[in-house]
């Protein structure tokens, strides 16, 4: 971690507010503006996240036709691919009550806090601590996978 | 000639307009871009809530983050900033372009001529939402931006499937909500 670019932070930072400048500018930060747009009264916000998955898109695209490395880390440019599992409807769905519930995505809530929402604070303790319960539950399911699996 | 009839269908599915959503989204999109082209990383952001843990936790589930938890913060603390940035500008006024509409949600309020927004929604929706968000995305292997900017940009199944389970079971949700009287 020490033998990073000395360009790695600066450009994670230039990126990042870029990324929440948007989310401001676009008011998905706003949980009243996801809201209206899930209940149909305002179908905007579809032009962020397809807006958003076409410039990636154009990028992922393009950019590993003309360069091998990227220049600060040295690693091949690939796209986003996980696998496919019930995880990953199962999780969606958690998702998307708590989306539909709050109005409010990780993303948009680091952002929503830029705004001056402090009581984004609120979603923010629910996230942390809806990720350490996931975490704790399911590091002590592969702990005890493992040793079903050694004592097989 | 322009079709009065289409004109108030888009006022009606539009009522905000089209031109900062257009824009925003392609800022986030640029901001992701920003950080693939320069590392290869296509950035999301609600591992940063696990790699975070791995701070103040030895569970093996945060633990395999640790090489990646110090930049998942500098990009987090971007987006704060970015978002910072807006507000310092559009959201109080000093800059304005026809491309951004301002809109009526939530409570805007001053401090040190700094125009801030507060929501109205209330704090039991943001904390329990913000619990399910937070177990449903880790779950789930990705959020609006791991599955829905880098993931659907990436044309990847996992992730077009993804965002189709949360938002269908969102749109329900928040249809539910309101249908039982709860707002804001």
């Amino acid at each position: 971690m020490t033998d990073r670019h000395p360009l790695f932070m600066p450009l994670i930072l230039l990126g990042g507010v870029i990324f929440g400048f948007g989310l401001g500018f676009s008011q998905m930060a706003r949980p009243e503006v996801v809201l209206n747009f899930l209940q149909f009264e305002d179908f905007g916000l579809l032009f962020v996240m397809f807006g958003a998955a076409i410039v990636s898109g154009i990028a992922f695209a393009v950019v590993p036709r003309l360069w091998d490395r990227a220049p600060l880390t040295g690693d091949d440019y690939g796209r986003r691919l996980k696998s496919f599992d019930r995880n990953v409807l199962v999780g969606g769905a958690i998702f998307g009550v708590g989306w539909g519930l709050s109005g409010i995505c990780p993303g948009a809530a680091y952002a929503s806090l830029g705004t001056g929402n402090i009581a984004i604070l609120w979603a923010l303790a629910g996230m942390f601590l809806g990720a350490y319960v996931q975490g704790y539950w399911r590091s002590r399911v592969s702990k005890s996978d493992a040793a079903v699996a050694s004592a097989d | 000639m322009t079709d009065p009839i289409a004109l108030q269908a888009a006022a009606d599915l539009f009522p905000n307009g089209i031109s900062r959503y257009a824009v925003g989204g392609l800022l986030v999109g640029l901001g992701a871009v920003v950080i693939y082209l320069g590392t290869a990383i296509t950035p999301g952001a609600s591992t940063f809530l696990e790699s975070t843990l791995s701070y103040v936790s030895g569970l093996s589930r945060f633990q395999r983050y640790v090489a990646s938890r110090d930049w998942r913060i500098v990009f987090t603390l971007g987006i704060i900033g970015g978002a910072a940035l807006f507000a310092a500008t559009f959201q109080s006024g000093l800059v304005s372009s026809p491309l951004y509409q301002p809109g009526t949600t939530g409570q805007l309020y001053d401090v040190g001529g700094l125009t801030l927004w507060a929501t109205d929604v209330q704090p039991w929706r943001l904390f329990l939402g913000g619990i399910l968000v937070g177990i449903g995305t880790r779950v789930g292997k990705g959020c609006t931006s791991g599955h829905g900017v880098c993931g659907v940009g990436s044309a990847s199944k996992t992730s077009i499937v993804g965002v189709i389970t949360f938002l269908t079971v969102a749109i329900g949700t928040a249809q539910v909500v309101a249908a039982l009287g709860v707002a804001p």
